[in-house]
């Protein structure tokens, strides 16, 4: 039955656009190749004929041998499925895409980093600037022929380590000074924002705008880049009239280390321990999607044992993630620190037993291809069971009559930050976002990986859109994972948690791959391309934090300032995923 | 929105600071630092309060847990260190951090290389703490440490570890991680006892063949 509806999507699309569209026939690959004439009205046809509403990821890939650069997008539908995955190829001196922005707004932030990244341009983008490095950037760090400034070689591990080792500390070999490189020609010490930047660089700027009868005018003002509220470096641009807010531009990167680049500079395992360092609130869901991408690649499959311990500690995280963000939620709210002392309280009794069992409170490392690193010893299963059976169950009831009905949290939460389900979808935003907009979309459900059809779990999803159901939405899945968790330990069976022998290299096949996973923020997507050596070619994050903070203009506007630091906080950001 | 909602909230905080005291008076003294109190308080069902006062308690931490690497040295007989690393390389390739550096010793005469490290370092700002180097040595030679008051005045000097500072004895080892020294030890065994046997069995094989053999002289014609 599948079978025949791909044939008729297949069919229809090569069909309705002959000669521009081809399925992708590189071995390992999927999906098609569309002709960037054809690309416009190929999505309007995915969107509007075929249901693929929501698109998830766009990104690309530098091909240097072959002298092209790919475009790469993969779209699903909200009603469940597996992607369609389609992509552009441009020449790698000329590379220009049209934008997609106007059918899919969505791809706005994804475009610009492509963009800021790659140097693809994007035809059409309305503000197609850099997004994670700033204006005066020389290049595009993704490509596969820059350098930084520590370069030592294209890939690791370093000839220099052994046999021959001497340390040597690699900011002493670069004196400052070679280690700065401008484009030929910029003076720093000269150089000027071009005027649209101005107003945000000077900080507070005036945009003459007289109203009708009064004589006033719009302010500009930055919140962040340090602000007890943006949960990090992070700045957000607000253009207010009074105390409304009229516009809001996110600016972000000031974490940004290219965790890509260092990630194709990485053996395959090497990555594992750095994609803990992404959305390090919950490094076990970020291991778990890149596991999954490399395993698809590899053709391997966990134990039973292990998966049941891959669901165990995923929902682990999905816990202490959104009551953590629950307590935070409510400091932006102005109930200082209480709420959120008590979310911690739960939130370290989890942290101890990753401790215990991966041997770190965050960055845990605990995912192999094939399996987990280790088993969970007895006295931790025992503390986990404690843990879903009494405790957790216990206080998030607490927590509930503490904050549900408490009439601030609502009056500050309902009615604000509002996102319909289809501004939700057409911004591509997941995870609670998204469900709290009323899309019941979860990717547990909607295309299940691992073991996640076996257990009975409801998504949850509320209809308002506001700040308050994104709050709600916290505490219904918390609950969800809490059932999840209850039946996969008494499910779980005894056995082997790694399938072969453990390895530290791997001989991944050529190809490439998309695992994705239902994280705490929303869809966390691995992209990896493989050309069968040692390193990953390419390795993309779809991270979920960024792409929501798409929506978060959309969800300002019209409501006072002092509602912006709750609207972010009902995000739920990270920046160490926001800026990679 | 008449204030129930506040009212109730109000009665969680309360309800907490009541347990607090509540608790403090049934426990009593031995709740603050002593070791019983810092477990109960780490444990899933404590009331009250949860904070340790680090410096002056702390947190016991785990087997697992893992900070920066230490290598470990066997102590012979008459108390002389024998390191167990081999300078194979392995633990400077799964490094991600590539933070590990070994220069192999070689065999002054010859000039071919023997197992054994000359120079081994780990710069400690660069360790991500990950510990696959520790999980992929096959000589269990690296191995993470305990130890997570580190902090220095002076990074040049005193954060790239050589061997000297890196080395520890397989009794630290054993203390610290009890369990994985005792399987460890435990496979060793096995896999000596296993090799013994072996050999004993080939002795076997080779006295029973000479019994049987035919006499020397007769040997050359044989194949
Ligand atoms: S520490 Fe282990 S992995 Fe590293 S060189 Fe020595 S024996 Fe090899
Ligand atoms: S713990 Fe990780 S980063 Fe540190 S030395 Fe070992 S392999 Fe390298």
């Amino acid at each position: 039955m599948s079978e025949q509806v791909v044939a008729t999507e297949q069919d229809l699309l090569l069909s309705r656009f002959p000669e521009v569209v081809k399925p992708d026939e590189r071995k390992g690959y999927d999906g098609y190749i569309v002709d960037s004439k054809a690309l416009l009205d190929f999505a309007k046809t995915l969107r509007d004929d075929l249901g693929y509403d929501y698109l998830s990821s766009v990104t690309g890939v530098d091909y240097l041998p072959e002298g092209k650069m790919e475009v790469v997008y993969h779209a699903y539908k909200t009603t469940g499925g597996a992607p369609l995955v389609f992509k552009v190829q441009v020449p790698r001196e000329k590379p220009v895409v049209p934008s997609l922005v106007s059918i899919y707004p969505g791809a706005d932030f994804q475009e610009r980093e492509a963009w800021d990244l790659l140097g693809i341009k994007f035809e059409g983008h309305p503000n197609l600037k850099r997004i994670l490095m700033w204006e005066g950037f020389h290049g595009h760090p993704l490509r596969k022929d820059w350098h930084e400034p520590y370069y030592e070689e294209e890939h690791k591990p370093y000839k220099s380590r052994w046999p021959e080792g001497k340390a040597f500390r690699a900011e002493d070999r670069n004196p400052f000074g070679k280690n700065v490189d401008y484009p030929a020609g910029f003076d720093p010490a000269k150089w000027t924002p071009d005027i649209s930047d101005a107003l945000i660089y000077e900080g507070l700027g005036r945009i003459e705008k007289p109203h009708d009868d009064l004589p006033t005018e719009q302010i500009i003002v930055n919140l962040g880049p340090q602000h007890p509220s943006t949960h990090g470096v992070f700045r957000m641009v607000v253009t207010l009239d009074g105390e409304t807010i009229v516009d809001l531009e996110p600016v972000m990167g000031y974490l940004h280390r290219n965790h890509e680049k260092i990630g194709e500079r990485n053996t395959w395992l090497m990555n594992m321990p750095f994609t803990d360092r992404l959305d390090y609130l919950s490094p076990m869901s970020n291991n778990f999607g890149y596991a999954l991408a490399v395993e698809k690649l590899l053709g391997v499959k966990p134990p039973e044992r292990a998966e049941y311990i891959r669901v165990i500690m995923a929902e682990l995280t999905r816990i202490q993630n959104h009551i953590f963000a629950i307590g935070m939620f409510l400091n932006d709210m102005g109930a200082f620190f209480t709420p959120s002392l008590y979310a911690i309280e739960e939130r370290e009794l989890i942290l101890d037993v990753f401790e215990a069992v991966a041997g770190s409170r965050m960055m845990v490392n605990y995912f192999r291809f094939g399996g987990v690193a280790r088993d969970i010893p007895e006295d931790v299963m025992q503390k986990i069971h404690d843990l879903a059976f009494e405790r957790l169950p216990r206080r998030i009831d607490e927590l509930d009559r503490y904050l549900t009905n408490s009439e601030i949290v609502r009056a500050r939460g309902e009615g604000v930050g509002v996102l319909t389900a289809e501004q939700a979808i057409a911004y591509s935003t997941a995870g609670p976002v998204l469900r709290a907009s009323g899309v019941p979309y979860d990717v547990r459900r909607a295309e299940p990986y691992g073991i996640y059809d076996r257990f009975d779990f409801d998504v949850a999803v509320r209809y308002h859109g506001d700040v308050y159901d994104r709050y709600l939405i916290r505490m219904d899945e918390v609950r969800q994972s809490i059932r999840i968790i209850q039946q996969a330990l008494k499910q779980i069976p005894e056995g082997p948690i790694m399938t072969g022998k453990p390895q530290y290299q791997h001989r991944v096949p050529p190809g490439e791959s998309y695992g994705r996973v239902e994280g705490p923020k929303g869809e966390l997507g691995f992209y990896v391309v493989s050309n069968g050596k040692g390193n990953p070619w390419r390795y993309h994050v779809r991270a979920p934090s960024f792409i929501n903070l798409t929506a978060l203009a959309e969800m300002a506007k019209g409501h006072k300032v002092a509602d912006i630091v709750v609207i972010l906080g009902s995000i739920d950001i990270v920046l160490g995923e926001v800026d990679r | 929105m008449d204030g129930t909602g506040i009212l109730k909230g109000l009665a969680v905080t309360f309800k907490r600071m009541l347990d607090t005291y509540i608790d403090d008076f049934k426990r009593g003294k031995k709740r603050y630092y002593t070791e019983e109190g810092i477990r109960y308080r780490q444990s899933a069902e404590v009331k009250g309060i949860f904070t340790v006062q680090y410096p002056e308690e702390k947190l016991p931490v785990p087997e697992e847990f893992r900070f920066v690497p230490f290598l470990v040295y066997d102590e012979g007989p008459n108390g002389e260190r024998k390191d167990r690393c081999t300078a194979c390389g392995i633990c400077t390739k799964v490094c991600p951090a590539q933070c590990i550096w070994i220069k192999r010793a070689t065999n002054p005469k010859t000039g071919r290389p023997v197992p054994r490290s000359e120079e081994f370092y780990i710069d400690i700002d660069m360790c991500m703490n990950c510990g696959l180097c520790a999980e992929y040595c096959p000589f269990d030679s690296i191995k993470m440490d305990h130890d997570y008051e580190l902090a220095t005045y002076d990074r040049h000097k005193d954060n790239i570890l050589n061997k000297e500072r890196l080395l520890k004895p397989a009794s630290y080892y054993a203390q610290i991680r009890p369990l994985n020294y005792a399987r460890e030890e435990e496979a060793k065994r096995q896999a000596e006892e296993a090799k013994r046997k072996a050999a004993e069995a080939r002795a076997k094989r080779m006295a029973a063949r000479k019994k049987t053999a035919t006499p020397p002289k007769k040997k050359d014609n044989e194949s």
